[in-house]
């Protein structure tokens, strides 16, 4: 980017000054893991006129996933969201109301087709045909699925879109389902699960599509692998006290006053695939996320863990990942594990010890060497001796 | 010399006939294999449901206090590759192709914890010539005793599973190996191991009842849950867990003339490294030969007198002063 570009960022973004756009530009590529440069790109990105429209689509939901991405305290984030990403329809930040909003909508995507971005905020009723969310006199259900086709891409905020979340708990009144459910296979939905997800996960998603042109990598339920490729248990700041067997019983014991292990409390921590320990919320720093203030984690991300398995109920401990979930670029080269230096060096011994090699063919050498040369050496001193001793006799004769 | 080589003769048949009148005429018998105590105590190990999160190397350390034991140049974390005078206890991992599921032989992998397995007639305590090593008569555990260990590291050749450790970088060096927190039971306590396990992959007890849950978890259909005791096989703090499949035996029960910890593991037993051994203990078969050979010092004495002979034999005049 060049100089004087940046220097136009603060007409731009109107409030924002152009320290705080490049800091956020840097928060996002790392959270994306990227490499700082890739912030430049990214800057560009956002930067750039053509930013492609966002339409936010909100079904069974409780706003929450707005308010995470609202609350976020870096300076002005809120105007930098709606700035970065061109949010044309939002029912709850919409100036607008009633038919005036939906008339902009239906503009936004005809005048954008093919570019919009469509996010799905909340779960999807289906039963009964979807009456049991209806906008603007359509059941959710047929808005996702007209607009669906029309968008470059779906992101699914927050566990309600991306598997069902709360209102999908059983028994399930209204039959409600993620945004993946609802639109089939045809479509592949990019899930930020989370209740709310980290805004900062959805930011990078946003920022990634727009900078590379592509989807990031995504694992098996569609969330982005970098900030869903890692259980919670492994990332833990109080991961040590779990393998010292160091554990709060009860809250407000010993061990919980001393910030031990929760896992007996019911943590889920080591069956939520999520970056919580190392992003935090709320941008105040360190131990800002529920287990770093003392609350287990309950899996709010995961499907059949959040508002599924109680709350009190022990985590599953069967899962093995030491090094992650195998993480693979574009390239097909292999990031994480030893690239992160999280691995412990060889982390299990094998059954069989290594043992050292045996001798190097020059020692082996040398030591036959030392051994021939004094074999050799005996040799010649015992025919010397057996000479004299003979000599001796002759002479004992003699006398 | 003025011993005749007939007086020799007579000598040598009285005396075999004394010695060997002196003693019972009943044969020689096969040393009793030794029974498991009745309070004995112990550990399983259910390798299907640990998770490898060496929780039990942790606290084996802390209570025992162990050094780190490392095995990278940079020296940072404690992480051992086999039992040694500084590890007690040991979590290895065995791998088999792509390694993906858990208690499977192939492709899959299975973690196994490996520390003295306590048994019922120790080789370690048979060798012993100074009875450093002895057995508890309560509990059962293999204890030794630094003050009357003389280093000469009989009980590291004679374990079948090669546990008893040798500290080679001490000036004073000691044997080194778990004893079943011997300390911590006198306490009222039990294993570090099996308090600290979170998942209840060890758990302490009376052997029989840990004979009883082992028989227990191998009675249980797979894919269907089950309540686990946690730490204590006696304990109320239980988990429902999946039960996965187990190989049809209890590892320690016979072998080696059994041990007070029992194993079982979804991957069979030798790939995890534990030696097939016979139901009679190594202790067992070695006092048998032992006490066969000098039964009343018969055959000592005959072969002492055969050697008598040769070298009466061949001692000609010259040779005596």
């Amino acid at each position: 980017m060049q100089d004087k570009d940046l220097e136009r960022l603060p007409e731009h973004f109107g409030m924002v000054s152009r320290r705080d756009f490049l800091k956020v530009c840097a928060v996002v590529t790392a959270s994306l893991g990227l490499p700082m440069a890739a912030a430049v790109k990214i800057a560009e990105a956002v930067a750039s006129p053509q930013r492609p429209p966002v339409i936010w689509l909100s079904g069974q939901e409780c706003t929450g996933c707005t308010e995470t991405l609202l609350r976020a305290t870096h300076p002005t984030v809120e105007s930098l969201i709606l700035d970065l990403i061109s949010l044309d329809y939002h029912e709850t930040l919409s100036a607008a109301a009633g038919y005036q909003v939906e008339e902009a909508k239906r503009k936004s995507i005809e005048a954008n087709r093919g570019k919009f971005i469509l996010v799905v905020e909340g779960a999807i009723p289906t039963k009964d045909g979807g009456v049991y969310c209806m906008i603007g006199g359509k059941p959710m259900l047929d808005l996702v699925r007209e607009t669906a086709p029309l968008a470059a891409a779906i992101i699914g905020i927050g566990s309600c879109a991306s598997w069902g979340g709360i209102p999908s708990a059983a028994p399930n009144p209204t039959g409600a389902v993620g945004a993946q459910e609802a639109l089939g296979d045809k479509f592949k939905v990019i899930n930020i699960p989370g209740c709310p997800p980290n805004p900062y996960n959805f930011l990078s998603t946003v920022l990634y599509l727009l900078t590379f042109k592509k989807v990031p990598d995504l694992d098996a339920q569609g969330r982005p692998r970098f900030a869903y490729r890692r259980l919670i248990h492994e990332g833990c700041e109080r991961r040590a006290h779990f393998d010292a067997g160091r554990f709060a019983l009860e809250f407000g014991d010993e061990g919980h006053r001393r910030g031990w292990c929760l896992y007996k409390l019911g943590c889920k921590g080591p069956e939520t695939f999520n970056n919580c320990p190392a992003l935090l919320f709320g941008d105040v720093g360190a131990r800002s996320w529920p287990v770093g203030t003392g609350c287990p984690c309950f899996g709010c991300s995961e499907k059949g863990v959040g508002f599924t398995a109680p709350i009190v109920a022990q985590a599953s401990l069967e899962r093995f990942t030491p090094a992650g979930m195998p993480y693979k670029t574009g390239e097909g080269q292999r990031v994480g594990g030893g690239a992160l230096r999280l691995t412990p060096p060889a982390s299990y011994p094998p059954i069989t010890p290594p043992e050292g090699h045996g001798p190097s063919a020059a020692t082996v050498g040398l030591a036959a060497g030392l051994a021939g040369a004094a074999l050799g050496a005996g040799a010649v001193a015992a025919m010397k001796i057996g000479r004299q001793e003979g000599k001796t006799d002759d002479k004992a004769g003699e006398d | 010399m003025g011993l005749s080589r007939r007086d020799f003769l007579k000598v040598s048949a009285t005396g075999g006939l004394l010695a060997a009148s002196a003693l019972s005429p009943v044969p020689v018998l096969a040393r009793e294999p030794r029974e498991r105590l009745p309070e004995a105590v112990g550990i399983l190990y259910d390798a299907t449901v640990c998770i490898g999160c060496k929780a039990c190397m942790a606290a084996c350390k802390e209570y025992n206090n162990l050094p780190p034991d490392h095995s990278t140049p940079d020296s940072i974390w404690d992480n051992p590759l086999d039992l040694s005078a500084k590890t007690y206890n040991i979590v290895k991992l065995y791998t088999n192709g792509t390694g993906q599921f858990k208690d499977q032989e192939t492709n899959g992998y299975s973690f196994i914890r490996r520390f003295c397995m306590h048994c019922v007639d120790p080789a370690c305590v048979s060798a012993c010539p100074v009875s450093a090593m002895t057995k508890d008569h309560d509990t059962g555990a293999v204890v030794y005793n630094k003050d009357a260990c003389i280093g000469c590291r009989y009980c590291q050749v004679a374990c079948p599973y090669n546990i008893p450790k040798f500290q080679w970088d001490q000036a004073f060096p000691q044997i080194k190996k778990c004893q079943l927190c011997s300390h911590r039971l006198a306490q009222g306590n039990y294993p570090a191991c099996c308090e600290f396990c979170p998942n209840g992959a060890s758990i302490f007890g009376n052997v029989q009842d840990l004979l009883k849950e082992a028989k227990r978890r191998l009675a249980l259909t797979p894919g269907q849950t089950a309540t686990y005791p946690l730490h204590r096989v006696d304990s109320q703090d239980r988990r429902e867990r999946l039960v996965t499949p187990y190989q049809n035996y209890i590892y320690g029960k016979t072998d080696g003339g059994g041990t007070q910890v029992l194993i079982l593991s979804g991957v069979p037993y030798e790939k995890l490294g534990l030696p097939t051994l016979p139901g009679e203990s190594t202790a067992a078969t070695s006092e048998t030969l032992m006490h066969s050979l000098y039964k009343g010092m018969i055959a000592p004495y005959v072969v002492l007198g055969g050697l008598f002979y040769i070298v009466y034999k061949n001692t000609t005049k010259q040779d005596l002063p």
